[in-house]
Formats: C-alpha cells, structure tokens, sequence
C-alpha cells in the first residue's frame, strides 16, 4: 500500500517543531530541576501529537495508539524515577539548581 | 480544519505558558493544559482511546506527581525569588519570538516532494493490535511498570537512622 501525504501534513509538522523547540529550550534554558522535568513532558508531548498524527495520515491508526500507549506508560515511569531522582537530589543538596549537580561524585 | 488549527494554536501556547512562567504550581498546570488540550487533538483525529489515556494519565496521574515534588520541596526567600525572576526573564525572553519566527518560516517552506510511505496493507482495532500484535511491547511495559514501582518506593523513602 502507498500513502501520499497531504498537504495538511505540513501543518501538522509545523506545530510538532513548534513544541519541540519550547520543549528543548525549556530544558536547556533552566536552571530548575523540576522544570527540566517539564522540558522532558512537552518533547514526549511532541513525539505523542506526531504519532498520532502520523497514525491519521498513514490510515494506521490503531498501531498508532498502540505506540502512543506504550509512550504514554514509559513517559509515567520515566517521571516517577526521575521525581525520586530530584527529591533525593533536594535531600542531600537543599537545592533544585542544576549548577549543584556538577561537583556530585557520581 | 480551521478549529483543529486553533486547538494547535492553544495547545503551543499552553507549553509556552508551562515553559515560561515562574511559578513551579503554575508550570505544572500549563503542562496538564497541555495534556488536555493534546486529549481533545487526539480525538478529533480519531485516537478516542489514547486521548483517554493521555487525559487521565497524563493530564490527571503526572500532574499530582508534580504537585507531591514541588510540595515536598522548600520554598524560595523573596531575595531568591527577585533574582531567580530576573535572570528566568532573562534567559527564556528570546523563546516566544523564536516560536514566533519558526511558525512562520515552517508555514512556508514545502519540501517540494511528496513523502511517501509504503506500508504493508491492513489496520485492525486498537485492542487486536495492542494485545495480539505488540506481545513484546506489552511485556516491556510491564517490566518498566515495575521500574516505576521502584520509583514510587524511591519518591517517598526515607533516611536510613
């Protein structure tokens, strides 16, 4: 089976771009621990909406929402550890600033 | 299309907003905005059970895990907070106008081949697919499930006396 992808594809790819940039630069940009966190939410958001969109292009939509499941369970797990991973940071540093992480001994 | 494009709009925004305010409760509203208004993109592109999932998951379970760690964590001095809003203004100012700046350049660019994709034929049900076509996947799930039940025990442990 062959797909050409519509016009609207373009539309679609835009506002994908769109969230990743913010997601990236929230990310890179801050100094907060939680809000790389944050960073990390949105590009998962981006990788969700482009799944889904690539689902309903593809006329795939059912093996897109597998995927986008799978996402969404890994994306809860991932954000569960690394809240673990921040809190712990706060009780040995008293600190969420990412700055603080450089002198840790790894 | 013209009010899917605005979904789109809002739901840019909404990150926007997650990403740039300076409140960490505030933040974490933005993203479960973010996951709502993705819920209802997904359902007006016809994903009615990921839109659940994303809604209730996303927008509800990551949300409240959010809240617990901004909680749990101390608050800044007001001398803390000037500073911190000063130097976020500083850094993050430049991010509207470069989303500004790549909406436009995206919205006309047009790589001037189509894309095509050759995909083997047929598509059943979400739930066919997900327990009769993905086994593997179904079982990394339950393995990274139980990674995040560790999480949990990690996220609410206590100091060894």
């Amino acid at each position: 089976m062959t797909i050409v992808i519509p016009q609207s594809f373009w539309l679609y790819f835009t506002f994908f771009a769109l969230l990743l940039i913010d997601g990236l630069w929230c990310m890179l940009a801050t100094r907060n621990l939680v809000r790389v966190l944050i960073g990390i939410e949105i590009l998962m958001k981006s990788v969700t909406f482009f799944l889904i969109v690539a689902g309903y292009l593809s006329g795939r939509m059912a093996l897109a929402q597998a995927l986008v499941i799978t996402v969404i369970v890994i994306e809860v797990v991932v954000v569960v550890v690394v809240a673990g991973v921040i809190l712990g940071f706060f009780r040995k540093r008293d600190s969420l600033d990412v700055r603080n992480t450089r002198d840790m001994k790894g | 299309m013209i009010w899917l494009t605005l979904l789109l709009v809002l739901l840019v925004l909404a990150a926007l907003w997650a990403s740039m305010t300076t409140a960490l409760l505030r933040a974490t509203l933005g993203l479960a905005l973010t996951s709502a208004l993705l819920s209802v993109v997904m359902f007006a592109l016809g994903a009615t059970l990921a839109a659940v999932v994303e809604l209730s998951v996303c927008a509800g379970l990551i949300s409240v895990v959010l809240v617990s760690v901004t909680s749990l964590t101390q608050p800044r001095s007001l001398k803390e907070a000037v500073e911190a809003r000063k130097n976020r203004l500083h850094r993050f100012w430049p991010l509207p106008l470069v989303l500004l700046g790549a909406g436009v350049a995206l919205s006309f660019v047009r790589v001037p081949v189509d894309i095509i994709l050759r995909l083997p034929a047929g598509d059943g049900d979400v739930r066919t697919v997900l327990w009769s076509m993905r086994q593997l996947d179904l079982f990394g799930q339950i393995l990274i499930l139980l990674a995040g039940v560790f999480g949990v025990l990690v996220l609410f442990r206590k100091e060894a006396k």
